[in-house]
């Protein structure tokens, strides 16, 4: 895709993801979010002379399923590495690491944009630890003479997935990003609360002539955490990298920062200064040994992704959009899969779902797994407008006093009185009193005009506040007027 | 394989070792006649080896995922040099 004045953009990706277990990678302490600082470390994650790091077995078990989600193979035999650097964000100056034998392998997955399918490739995931957090004394990190560190983090399990540089505009990495992140949340290896940082991106980008097949020099963008600012990022470096090309410049290799606020990216350090981490095999920790059998365990495990959850709707009568919007996220697309097993027409499930529900869940700012409405009693819902007993235009109403209150449907029409008239005695009187009431109209619809039962319609649902059931009242309407 | 002395510099600088000339030029004999020593390793077929990971043969030492008390802060920062509210401090970093 072209970009901008005959450039074409090639992107690839690293993503660090913090694995969902209860303790850090190495040893004992939390990993829960938050906490007085300095209060989830030891003398492990603290990096104290002497001190052994374990590993997690629960972080390979994270990491096989995710590699097995996202297509990869999972390596027989795996190791760490310590990658050397000086940087008070982690204690050791090192990080625990894998460098040439990471867990997972080849693989990748398919994005479709604006109706074109494309497979990504994944180069490998490796598990590592996580660093801790800095507090600059100033403005940023140059301008501050004194850092504060909390430790809580450090240790928490990350995987880092990297792609091949396989795309080829902003909307493409979007994509891949939306399916990543949508596939570690259904897979439940990480809880993806990407305002939390749970889950954060690096940003490989260049710009080549279109044509061109080698590739131009890239700038990698460090720790972005939300979509919107890898698009606003993006479009920044995009635009600078085809000013440079444009001036006859070349693009220097670096390291660049996001700046949020003013929305640029800058410089924070270029390759010529770059580090030289002189990886070597970490000596605390033992290899790992994969065998096939663990790796089927695993695999038993997995839920059903989304791309086969989504052609599932599909088979049931969804369209592509429906069936995409509800398996978009896991919480709602676990809220209509428990509600179908109550009710079986999947397309009226899906409009309520998606609209009433909605509605209804985003304005009280609600998420669908604290839904005061359960998917049995929506299903029990539509269950009661299929048999009649209250007809689709009631049920708008008593959705809304269902969220409100918390009762069951039937509980609210009983004690409403809104079940449906279907009583052909109690509608005969009524539609008596209606066609006495407006001989005009009874004699336009006797001359031809159509329309005219419209109106009677309307008025024999104001009479019995829009309990009658229409499809009868029609039907009788129609012989009484024949 | 010989070491340069620009070899050992740039050692020197990723390890932030600032180094006299004199050392400069005495950790360059010193690495080179290591490195010579080492390289009678070179001698031995290891065609059929496979590179070793770890030097005790064990694998797959791993630790169930329970939570183990931490440390509070205050002992976390006993042997620091400088600390704040809980938090370590430290120098200018760039």
């Amino acid at each position: 895709m072209v970009v901008a004045n005959n450039y074409e953009m090639v992107c690839g990706l690293e993503v660090h993801v913090e694995l969902q277990t209860k303790t850090k990678i190495f040893c004992g302490c939390t990993t829960e979010f938050g906490g007085e600082q300095n209060t989830h470390v030891c003398p492990v994650c603290l990096g104290m002379p002497g001190a052994l790091p374990v590993l997690n077995r629960e972080v390979v078990n994270y990491a096989i399923k995710a590699g097995l989600a996202l297509n990869c193979e999972i390596a027989e035999f795996s190791k760490f590495d310590r990658k050397n650097y000086f940087y008070p964000d982690l204690s050791k100056n090192y990080q625990t690491s894998q460098f040439d034998l990471p867990i997972c392998g080849k693989g990748g997955l398919e994005i479709e944009v604006e109706g074109e399918k494309k497979w990504i490739g994944i180069t490998r995931a490796h598990m590592e630890e996580d660093a801790g957090k800095l507090v600059h004394s100033g403005e940023t990190i140059s301008t501050s003479n004194e850092s504060s560190v909390d430790y809580n983090r450090a240790g928490v399990p990350l995987l880092e997935i990297v792609s091949e540089p396989d795309m080829r505009s902003i909307p493409e990495v979007l994509a891949y990003l939306e399916k990543l992140v949508q596939i570690l949340e259904y897979t439940e290896v990480s809880d993806c609360r990407l305002e939390q940082g749970s889950v954060r991106f690096d940003v490989n980008v260049s710009l080549r002539p279109v044509g061109e097949i080698a590739l131009g020099t890239r700038t990698e963008t460090k720790n972005l955490n939300s979509f919107s600012s890898v698009r606003r990022c993006m479009e920044y470096e995009v635009a600078r990298q085809a000013r440079v090309l444009d001036a006859g410049d070349k693009v220097i290799q670096e390291t660049r920062t996001w700046d949020e606020g003013r929305g640029v990216t800058l410089t924070l350090r270029s390759k010529e200064e770059a580090h030289d981490y002189r990886y070597f095999p970490e000596p605390d920790l033992t290899p790992l040994v994969i065998d096939r059998e663990w790796v089927e365990r695993i695999r038993k495990t997995l839920p059903e992704l989304p791309g086969a959850r989504r052609a599932r709707l599909q088979e049931l009568g969804l369209s592509a959009y429906d069936a995409g919007v509800i398996t978009q996220a896991k919480a709602l697309s676990d809220y209509f899969d428990a509600a179908l097993i109550h009710y079986g027409d999947a397309k009226a499930l899906a409009n309520w779902v998606m609209g009433d529900l909605t509605r209804l869940l985003n304005s009280n700012q609600c998420q669908v797994a604290d839904s005061p409405i359960s998917p049995e009693r929506l299903a029990e819902l539509l269950v009661i407008i299929d048999k009649g007993t209250i007809s689709g235009k009631i049920a708008k109403s008593v959705i809304e006093e269902m969220y409100s209150t918390s009762k069951d449907a039937q509980t609210i029409v009983k004690e409403k009185g809104l079940a449906q008239i279907s009583d052909e005695g109690a509608l005969l009187g009524i539609i008596d009193n209606v066609l006495a009431a407006n001989p005009q109209s009874v004699e336009d619809y006797r001359a031809g005009k159509d329309r005219a039962i419209g109106f009677l319609v309307g008025q024999i649902m104001k009479a019995t506040k829009g309990q009658a059931n229409p499809g009868l009242v029609n039907q009788l309407l129609k012989e009484k007027l024949a | 394989m010989k070491i340069s002395r620009e070899d050992v510099e740039y050692v020197a600088a990723l390890a932030r070792l600032e180094l006299t000339e004199q050392e400069t030029q005495e950790y360059t004999e010193q690495l080179n006649s290591i490195l010579d020593y080492a390289a009678m390793l070179e001698r031995l077929d290891t065609s059929d080896v496979v590179p070793t990971a770890h030097a005790v043969p064990l694998h797959n030492v791993l630790r169930e995922d329970q939570v183990r008390p931490s440390i509070n802060h205050d002992k976390a920062l006993r042997n620091a040099p400088d600390g704040e509210e809980g938090f370590f401090r430290v120098p200018k970093i760039v």
